[in-house]
């Protein structure tokens, strides 16, 4: 009696996925080829991987472009920059998320695996922010200093106004957009130190800096909760603070684009999906996820 | 009983496991009237059904092997790879631009690119050699408790505690290791880095101890009831029988045991990847730092690279590297305990 009970759990809990998963995926168009590979796929999903900066983001804008269009299907999935742009030229994937652009590299490699251009749409604000725990009252760092601080040559955090405390980095894992964008702007293309702890996803990072008292990481702004985020100045100049304000006007000197790169000139739905994040609605969920908008003149694609 | 006393006549069978040797072996009738008897087809069918499937374990081993190497190899000829890495410096220390002295480095992102695996490897067996320093004592301990001291109504509870032990996803240790232990290991020992290898191999412990556990306990009790009979009989207190019959006579099991737990050591991959903080650090005897795994690398930068580029290729030598490194320890281990085996048989 144990056992039939027992199998008769599993069955139930079987047809519920089955269910769940019928439901929540691509009901509308079953059998015909819901399962299909990369190349045959049906027309109305559409398959999105990239950014972990941005994975947020795109939920949140596929999640709205899904209930004004039902029927269609937006399959979002993070990893980083570096995967997505993988993503986009081995073909498992439609749209890339990009924290950073896309390099000359990865371009050629899309022209030779799908002889294609690759396109560049510019479809959010960032400012990538240093944060330190709550507890750390340092208020502001430069540019040279997180860059020795990064580089693993300054270790204290009295060396930069700071208590006497042991510095330990946070970074990203080397497939991240944003790892790659503070390498090549804070640490002029030198490698980060070899004692940097390198976690996977920012809210991961935010996570581990909060619980250690000498950690410092960086990050998309969207990430802030418990911990601080420290004003950076440029080499010469007056710290700034990672605001809305200063991303748009250009003055904060780690603000980026957040981009989607596709394979080619858009169509159908991924064309359609590109038109609703840059309107005036997609912006809205920018700012309800905690980026910035795109400024009125950037709206155009970069590329 | 009987059986026993059969098997102990040709005089090869080890008096040891006797017992384990009339199990695994059904004796076969081999006289010339019993073979005159054709055996059914349906049994012949079975067995060969059965051989196939035996077989296709070692071919999905071999094909896994050539399919991983197939992707690493190319690098000995390809110019795009020869442009981008030399061959030497994926294990020798060079003097990059910006560094002041000769260095192993893993930063496979960047300008140019510095693959070296030492850094890899060091960081894999400090995490590996940790983990079964505190897995075998505490294995096989338990085992010996359990099977030879511990009280019915105990066992009945914590041997299934054990076993479920390995039933735990690794995902969720990993997860217990990053948020809980890596805060109470600061806590108590102060550790500089609040991920590092001494956490991840706490967290890998607790996959493998049940590991060598199970397979101890089954060794132990396969120790014939004769020997520790005899050994009572004689005036050995318990705790002599123990270490000096029990202990020796299961030995080999134990051992291949252990040589388990190290090969699932080694393979682990999402606990150090939560719990060891990824940094590639070549530091051989400080046991505190943060340390990157080979498995954790391949997990975290295989989904990142284009099919055929260099970084491509290089994580899959890493797994090559890696299979090579279980497969000559299996190899090894197996060799041991079999002449552990044979010593055991010609001393008693």
């Amino acid at each position: 009696m144990k056992v039939l009970g027992n199998q008769r759990f599993f069955l139930i809990l079987a047809a519920a996925l089955a269910a769940s998963s019928c439901t929540s995926g691509k009901s509308p168009e079953r059998g015909e080829g819901s399962e299909a590979a990369p190349k045959t796929r049906v027309s109305s999903t559409l398959t999105i991987k990239g950014s972990d900066t941005m994975v947020i983001l795109a939920q949140n804008w596929a999640q709205a472009f899904m209930d004004a269009n039902p029927g269609k299907v937006l399959q979002v999935s993070g990893g980083g920059s570096g995967t997505g742009l993988a993503a986009l030229i081995n073909g498992t994937a439609d749209l890339a998320n990009a924290s950073r652009p896309i390099k000359d590299k990865e371009r050629k490699q899309l022209m030779k695996r799908r002889g294609a251009e690759a396109h560049a749409f510019r479809v959010a604000l960032d400012s990538l922010a240093v944060y330190v725990p709550a507890a750390n009252k340092i208020e502001a760092l430069t540019i040279p200093q997180l860059k020795k601080i990064f580089r693993g040559q300054t270790t204290n955090w009295k060396d930069v106004g700071g208590e006497d405390r042991p510095i330990i980095l946070y970074s990203r894992e080397n497939n991240s957009g944003t790892y790659t964008y503070f390498k090549e702007h804070v640490l002029d293309n030198e490698d980060f130190a070899a004692t940097a702890q390198t976690l996977p996803g920012t809210a991961a990072v935010i996570n581990a800096v909060s619980k250690d008292a000498g950690g410092i990481g960086y990050g998309g702004i969207a990430y802030s909760q418990g911990v601080r985020t420290v004003k950076v100045a440029p080499a010469d100049g007056d710290p700034i603070e990672p605001t809305m304000e200063n991303a748009t006007s250009g003055k904060y000197p780690l603000s980026r684009f957040l981009n989607i790169y596709s394979v080619g000139e858009p169509s159908g739905i991924a064309k359609e999906y590109l038109d609703f994040v840059l309107s005036p609605k997609g912006q809205d969920v920018v700012e309800g996820v905690g980026y910035y908008p795109l400024p009125k003149e950037a709206t155009a694609a970069t590329e | 009983m009987t059986e026993q006393v059969l098997d102990a006549g040709d005089g090869h069978a080890p008096a040891v496991n006797s017992r384990r040797r009339t199990t695994l072996r059904p004796r076969r009738p081999k006289s010339k009237l019993a073979s005159s008897f054709q055996t059914p087809l349906w049994h012949r069918v079975a067995e060969r059904t059965i051989a196939v499937l035996a077989l296709a374990a070692i071919a999905a081993i071999a094909l896994i092997f050539v399919f991983i190497a197939r992707e690493a190899v190319p690098m000995f000829w390809e110019v795009e790879f020869a442009e981008e890495v030399e061959l030497r410096d994926l294990f020798l220390a060079k003097e990059w631009k910006g560094y002041d002295e000769p260095v192993f480095i893993w930063q496979p992102v960047g300008e140019p690119a510095k693959f070296n695996v030492v850094p890899l490897f060091v960081g894999s067996l400090k995490v590996t050699f940790l983990a079964m320093l505190m897995s075998v004592p505490l294995g096989i301990g338990c085992a010996m408790f359990i099977a030879l001291y511990a009280p019915r109504a105990v066992r009945e509870i914590v041997k299934p505690a054990i076993e479920l032990l390995a039933g735990i996803p690794s995902v969720v240790l990993g997860f217990f290791a990053l948020m809980v232990l890596a805060s109470w290991a600061q806590a108590a020992f102060g550790f500089h880095f609040r991920l590092n290898a001494v956490v991840a191999a706490i967290g890998l412990a607790l996959t493998i101890v049940p590991v060598i556990f199970t397979i101890a306990e089954d060794a132990i009790q396969s120790v014939p009831q004769t020997l520790t009979e005899a050994a009572l009989a004689l005036g050995a207190r318990k705790y002599q029988v123990a270490l000096r019959v029990v202990l020796p006579a299961a030995l080999p099991g134990i051992a291949a045991g252990v040589v388990l737990g190290f090969g699932r050591a080694i393979g682990e991959t999402m606990i150090v990847l939560m719990a060891s903080g990824n940094a590639a650090i070549m530091e051989v005897f400080d046991f505190t730092t943060s340390v990157r795994t080979v498995t954790a690398t391949i997990a975290a930068e295989l989904g990142e690279v284009a099919q055929g580029d260099p970084h491509w290729r290089v994580l899959f030598l890493l797994g090559v590297m890696l299979f090579g490194v279980t497969f000559v320890l299996n190899i090894v281990g197996d060799l041991a305990i079999r002449r552990l085996q044979k010593k055991l048989t010609a001393e008693s």
